[in-house]
């Protein structure tokens, strides 16, 4: 089966995150860029199903001429092909990169994808909605977040948690499902595979922009309860202060919590 | 579906038990005052059981009593048996005409943001995901404060549209800011009606089948303690002081993204922006550096413990005390310490 998998291009965040001085974007002169979890998940996942029953995988992105990098991280880890829809770096919101995708789709060959794959939602922006919105652009049936994966013919089994019970849904192809980490174990890139994703051709499509209503004003760094914490104390000289606190908070067994109390000003209520 | 009279705001609402959903109730609080800056009424939107008797136990009517909705909304159509977004979406849509309706606001849980998109797909209308303040600034204009970075990072918006629709963040409203079904400030009895959508075979292609509850246990998502593990951890031999230091303070184990994408625990168990987040009354995080990631999924916890062996880790600066060493020695130290305590009194 061919597929298609939509990735984006994020930044990539450690222990900070830091906006630009125009409040425009986050801060890249430090970190770099990757691809968000949910979406490696569903690259693996495609990859999986044609290394088990044949076909290709796609892999697509929407972003600046550099996003072309990400489409390589995906080809290393397995996809066969890599479209690009080139912007001129402005922020397409979920409606224009919808649009853009269903078009691209259209182009390349409306037929072409039986399955659609993206991730859940966005490391950044986080819309939750991208998927849906192609989706609903072809005409295709769309299962969010899902863990499980299982194809047999033309009929998709999809499965997810919501809220501690097990959600299954049952689809016909062609149709389009985002994916959330967990349910797959990504591979690391092999040398093989970096070699064929530097060499591999990729196609670049350009597609209209257009505005959807949502304007960003400006981005900023909320102001944290960011703190020191209190040091407790060294290693395991630390551990009587600190069976003291988890006394103060209220999480020590009873015995041990009335113990601990004993010398401070109060176990836990 | 411009109207010049739209004032109306309504709120989906999902049900739990014979109750609301936590993250309905939070999205309920933030419409009623999104609906005061417009200065409409509010409707909460509640999706039936598939019995005749359509919904609405007396909880359910006085939790949106209390939220402040003039009117409960109870959706039902046949066919309509469980979980089915596309006809949820469909149903909202329709009310959104005949509500004349200024905004739809939903909890930003994955039936909420699914429902929710799949309405923006509809209406060819934009979706302001992940809210946490909106307020109307004149005619089919909205002024927005919403999270990238699952909250590490706030975006102010401008939205323009015919209708508003908004997901609430998780964390947008505190949980007790909620006025209790009963309590002061409750509200009169809302109007209670019923709304039967017309719906098509392809309005029900997507539908969700409930299969049986998970294993019982302690969950992650609800646990009093979540003692934490991440890269310090060293491999998957060290768990195992963790999960009797859990075990002891009758809690889990969570571990970091690092944590998983190693192998040395099911994802299941990850804390964190692609994972489970946690609202513990303690989150003991050991030889975790606390990337954003990460703290995104345990920052409503009540407190944060932190171990590690560098003092400039990030997840110092978030945590309110900290332990300056090695998990490997400090936990096992810990739990000896919590035995003695026990067999001492």
């Amino acid at each position: 089966m061919d597929i298609l998998v939509c990735v984006k291009r994020v930044p990539m965040v450690g222990g900070k995150v830091v906006v630009t001085a125009e409040g425009q974007d986050v801060d890249t002169r430090m970190s770099g860029f990757t691809v968000s979890p949910h979406e490696e998940c569903a690259v693996e996942e495609a990859v999986q199903i044609t290394e088990r029953s044949g076909g290709s995988v796609t892999v697509l992105t929407l972003g600046p001429p550099e996003a072309a990098d990400q489409l390589r991280e995906m080809l290393a880890l397995g996809a066969h092909r890599g479209v690009l829809l080139e912007t001129d770096g402005r922020e397409w919101g979920p409606v224009a990169t919808s649009a853009a995708i269903a078009w691209a789709v259209g182009e390349i060959g409306p037929a072409s994808f039986p399955l659609m794959m993206f991730g859940n939602e966005s490391a950044d922006t986080g819309g939750y909605q991208v998927g849906i919105r192609v989706a609903h652009e072809l005409g295709r049936p769309c299962v969010t977040g899902i863990k499980r994966l299982e194809l047999a013919g033309d009929v998709l089994r999809a499965g997810r948690e919501y809220r501690g019970a097990q959600e299954e849904f049952e689809v016909a192809l062609p149709a389009v499902v985002s994916v959330k980490e967990g349910i797959n174990l990504p591979r690391y890139p092999s040398l093989p595979g970096r070699l064929r994703a530097k060499r591999a051709e990729i196609t670049v499509l350009r597609p209209q922009w257009q505005a959807d209503g949502l304007r960003k004003v400006g981005l900023r760094v909320p102001v944290s309860s960011a703190q020191r914490a209190q040091v407790l104390g060294q290693g395991k000289d630390a551990v009587p202060e600190l069976v003291r606190v988890l006394g103060e908070i209220g999480v020590l067994p009873s015995p041990a919590r009335s113990r601990a109390g004993a010398g401070g000003d109060g176990a836990a209520a | 579906m411009s109207d010049l009279s739209a004032n109306a705001v309504l709120c989906l609402v999902e049900r739990d038990g014979d109750g609301i959903a936590a993250g309905s109730l939070r999205a309920l609080g933030f419409a009623r005052s999104l609906a005061d800056t417009v200065g409409g009424p509010l409707t909460a939107v509640v999706f039936g059981l598939p019995s005749a008797e359509p919904v609405t136990g007396e909880a359910t009517v006085a939790e949106v009593a209390a939220a402040g909705a003039s009117e409960l909304c109870v959706v039902s159509a046949e066919g309509l048996t469980g979980y089915a977004p596309v006809a949820w979406a469909k149903a909202l849509e329709r009310l959104v005409v005949t509500e004349q309706a200024a905004a739809v606001v939903a909890g930003a849980t994955d039936h909420g943001s699914e429902v929710m998109a799949h309405l923006g797909a509809l209406t060819g209308l934009p979706v302001a995901a992940n809210c946490i303040a909106a307020s109307a600034a004149g005619e089919g204009s909205w002024q927005l404060v919403r999270q990238r970075w699952a909250g590490s990072v706030l975006e102010d918006a401008v939205l323009k549209a015919s209708c508003a629709l908004l997901t609430v963040a998780a964390d947008a409203v505190p949980a007790d800011a909620v006025p209790a079904a009963g309590s002061d400030g409750a509200g009169v009895r809302p109007a209670v009606r019923t709304f039967v959508p017309v719906l098509t075979d392809d309005d029900l292609r997507v539908v969700a089948t409930e299969s049986a509850e998970q294993s019982a246990g302690v969950s992650l998502a609800t646990a009093r303690v979540v003692v934490g593990g991440g890269r310090g951890v060293g491999g998957p031999e060290g768990f195992a002081a963790l999960e009797e230091l859990a075990g002891l303070l009758g809690g889990v184990v969570g571990v970091s993204r690092v944590v998983t994408s190693q192998g040395w625990r099911p994802h299941r168990q990850q804390v964190g922006q692609t994972g489970t987040k946690i609202s513990p009354e303690l989150y003991l995080a050991c030889g975790i550096s606390g990337a954003i990631q990460h703290m995104a999924g345990c920052m409503s916890a009540k407190h944060i413990v932190a171990v590690n062996t560098d003092p400039d880790a990030p997840i110092i600066s978030r945590a309110e005390y900290a332990v300056i060493g090695d998990l490997n020695e400090v936990i096992p130290a810990l739990v000896a310490a919590i035995r003695t305590a026990d067999t001492d009194s």
